[in-house]
């Protein structure tokens, strides 16, 4: 049956159809949707883990016990995971493993814009590279194919543009993939010294057969220009929607050498192209991974000392790099309409009513250096509020201030926080939390627990006391884990609440001990969460001090002089209602 | 044919992601090949946020391109202007009227851009406005503001109003469908 598909939903349903029965993963976009949709599928036992590495090794020991499994994370996901990969690759499988990474070129949704091959070389595991659904469906059951026939975990690396973007795609039905038998293998399964060194043979062995599987297979295709073309004969060396881009802007009039596999690369495949043609171009997004493979086979290549290194590729911007050299002649942009006005920029922000925001306000106002993490709340960070000074990784909040306090002289400590999400301190908070219990900071921890992992579009987490499929689970209570690990000092306050949130602050900055604020309400977009109805302004009261727009919610907006507020977007949390002067804030009745 | 090219463009939030299923189902179900590129993750938290949705023979690209639209479709005034640079010279803009400030203007930084419809025209985009918000609650709720647009964007489709509310009938949940089939000739007839 013939489907409009979401790449990520594609993968899924390669998962099904691959016969894949085990699935771990930790949501991150744009990867997030895989294991999302793999759930809607009875015959797959799913789950989020607390983070990537832990997902990785549920779904190495699912392999162990014979079965196909499966994780997906994003680009810095596999950074979190590399340690288990890399070993994974001498190790081998059982029942075949599928990884999937996502990369994110352009920054959509990231903290940086790494290129995830360059894990796939370093740990030499093959990787396959779709550039639209179908080719997603079908690379994620050859993937299960190659691993059990080559005994090694497959990675099938995904981009936002094929993740997040639907194309038609052919469905068939789920192959029966029996139990393999587990059997005790020490030699293969036990990675010290004595038994990994026997292993790092075999994974020569085995790069070298993948490489010679890649001079033939069709997953890597040579299509050759219309017999029709003249002039210079140019090819193009691409993988991935970069593919799509080239034969968008280029049609028919160049060659190309499209490849399904990124790693490893072939050699006699390449070498044959380039002597069929004039000019050889390679255009893949990011670093330059064939181009330097290329290279290295001695082969004379345009690459990335033409095309940019930094960010996404389009249609566009390679008629504007390539076109001198595929047609002879400069490419002209369209005139553009656009209006003269400068147009405001609309960056996201945190939601009305996000239970963020009191606890933002009350750190801007104390004026703290607040060390950040990753998630909704980095939108603290964002003016008006502009509450945080550092954000680096998963679970960096509180492991670095405990660094920035033990070294700033005794200057850092009564006025420095590290915010973190629920969702995020379950995993790679809690062992930054250990190392301040464990080395003795007086370092101030929050805990921003708003029930659910936000950014990411809602998923569970070992806090929230439900699974992926929303069924009761095991609940981490935050309060006992925080003083199993040795915090006297545990509290909670409601985030919209100001003044409770500000004493809370004051205090645990002021004593002199390792301290944990659990800030616990749940985030407004939640569907079983009742709201106030949303307030008004008292036109007649309201004297345009301007106080409530110092919290940046998206409702409030200055009309005529006077605070306005949309209550299509208010959910009546009573944050602006706390810092007006004059109580010009009412409440309403919704009006639909 | 030649790949034809809609964006639905608005702010993060507002039900893009709906237009975008419909109008996927309809061309598809019409025989073209297709491809839609939606955004998650940070952008959609309140942020300026596009759909791509192409159609033809055979489509490559699953982005449009600046000068590459056939039609923008916008749920807001200012996203409208924003992406105006994708048009067509002779392409054109079906806007809802409606105006969110963006934090800019909430703070004060900046003032919200007056009479973006005379400007946009000026511009040379023909332009299609209309209040989808009102439209929308007069259908019975104010969530219908796409299909609203939707039913003002297939006048600039050759396509029968059946292969509409076909779509509309795979893609829409049952209980909400009459509101709905109300929003589309609405919007249609606006």
């Amino acid at each position: 049956m013939k489907e409009l598909m979401l790449g990520n939903k594609a993968f899924a349903r390669g998962l099904y159809e691959a016969g894949c029965s085990f699935v771990s993963s930790y949501p991150g976009t744009p990867s997030t949707e895989v294991t999302e949709e793999a759930v809607k599928y009875d015959e797959i036992y799913c789950e989020w883990a607390p983070n990537e590495k832990v997902a990785m090794e549920a779904a190495f020991g699912a392999s162990l016990a014979g079965v196909r499994s499966y994780c997906g994370m994003k680009h810095v996901g596999l950074n979190v995971a590399a340690d288990p990969l890399y070993t994974m690759s001498y190790t081998g499988v059982n029942g075949g493993i599928v990884i999937c990474v996502a990369d994110d070129a352009g920054m959509h949704s990231s903290q940086n814009e790494q290129d995830s091959r360059h894990h796939a070389i370093a740990s030499k595991v093959p990787m396959l590279e779709p550039s639209d659904s179908g080719e997603t469906l079908s690379f994620v059951k050859l993937a299960y194919d190659l691993s059990e026939e080559y005994d090694t975990p497959v990675i099938v690396k995904m981009c936002t543009r094929v993740a997040h973007s639907q194309s038609v795609v052919e469905t068939s039905d789920r192959a029966q993939i029996a139990r393999k038998p587990y059997e005790k293998n020490i030699p293969k399964n036990v990675m010290m010294p004595g038994n990994a060194i026997k292993r790092h043979p075999f994974v020569e062995e085995r790069t070298a057969k993948l490489r010679e599987l890649a001079e033939t297979a069709s997953f890597n295709r040579v299509e050759m220009r219309d017999a029709s073309a003249t002039g210079k004969h140019v090819g193009i060396i691409t993988c991935s929607t970069t593919y799509q881009y080239v034969r968008e802007a280029f049609g028919n009039s160049v060659s190309v050498l499209k490849l399904g596999m990124v790693n490893p690369l072939p050699v006699n495949l390449i070498k044959d192209f380039a002597t069929k043609v004039d000019t050889l171009i390679v255009a893949e997004e990011l670093d330059p991974i064939i181009e330097t493979h290329c290279r290295a086979l001695g082969l004379d290549v345009i690459g990335k000392d033409v095309l940019p290194i930094c960010g996404e590729f389009s249609q566009n911007l390679l008629k504007k790099y390539l076109s001198p050299i595929v047609t002879g002649e400069d490419y002209k942009e369209d005139d553009l309409s656009a209006v003269n006005d400068q147009i405001p920029m609309r960056p996201p922000v945190m939601c009305a009513g996000c239970p963020h925001r009191g606890l933002f306000y009350t750190l801007s106002k104390n004026k703290c250096t607040v060390l950040g993490d990753i998630g909704c709340y980095t939108l603290g960070a964002v003016a008006p509020l502009a509450a945080m000074d550092m954000t680096l990784c998963m679970g960096a909040s509180v492991s670095a201030i405990h660094g920035f306090n033990k070294a700033g002289g005794g200057e850092n400590e009564g006025k420095t926080v590290a915010v973190i999400g629920d969702s995020t301190f379950m995993h790679s908070g809690m062992t930054g939390l250990a190392n301040i219990a464990y080395n003795q900071s007086d370092s101030t921890v929050i805990i921003l627990d708003n029930s659910i992992t936000g950014m990411t579009g809602h998923q569970q987490n070992p806090t929230t006391g439900l699974n992926i499929k929303g069924d009761p689970a095991g609940k981490i209570d935050l309060e006992a884990l925080c003083r199993s690990m040795g915090f006297e000092r545990v509290r909670v306050v409601d985030p919209y609440d100001l003044k409770a949130c500000d004493e809370a602050i004051k205090e645990e900055l002021a004593v002199k001990a390792p301290s944990v604020i659990i800030s616990r309400r749940p985030c407004a977009l939640l569907k079983n969460v009742k709201h106030n109805p949303p307030l008004r302004v008292n036109r007649d009261k309201c004297v345009g001090c301007k106080s409530c727009m110092k919290i940046g919610c998206p409702a409030i907006s200055m009309k005529d002089g006077k605070a306005h507020i949309d209550n299509t977007l208010c959910v009546g949390c009573g944050i602006c209602e706390q810092l007006c002067p004059v109580g010009a804030f009412e409440s309403c009745q919704k009006e639909d | 044919m030649s790949t034809k090219n809609v964006m639905i463009v608005g702010v993060g939030g507002q039900g893009s992601l709906l237009a975008s299923k419909l109008l996927g189902r309809l061309l598809l179900d019409e025989g073209y090949d297709v491809k839609v590129s939606e955004v998650h993750g940070m952008s959609q938290r309140g942020g300026s946020v596009v759909t791509y949705v192409r159609y033809g023979e055979h489509v490559y690209s699953p982005v449009i391109d600046k000068g590459e639209a056939d039609v923008i479709v916008s749920f807001e005034l200012l996203e409208a202007a924003r992406w105006l640079p994708f048009l067509k010279k002779d392409g054109t803009v079906v806007t809802n009227i409606q105006q969110i400030d963006p934090m800019p203007v909430i703070t004060g930084a900046m003032e919200y851009p007056a009479e973006l419809v005379e400007k946009m025209k000026a511009a040379g985009a023909k332009v299609d406005a209309l209040d989808c918000l009102a439209l929308a609650e007069e259908a019975g709720s104010s969530k219908a503001v796409n299909i609203v647009l939707m039913g003002r964007l297939s006048h600039y489709f050759d396509m029968p109003e059946e292969a509409w509310m076909k779509a509309m009938e795979a893609i829409v949940p049952a209980k909400f469908l009459e509101m709905n089939k109300k929003a589309f000739e609405l919007g249609k007839n606006a």
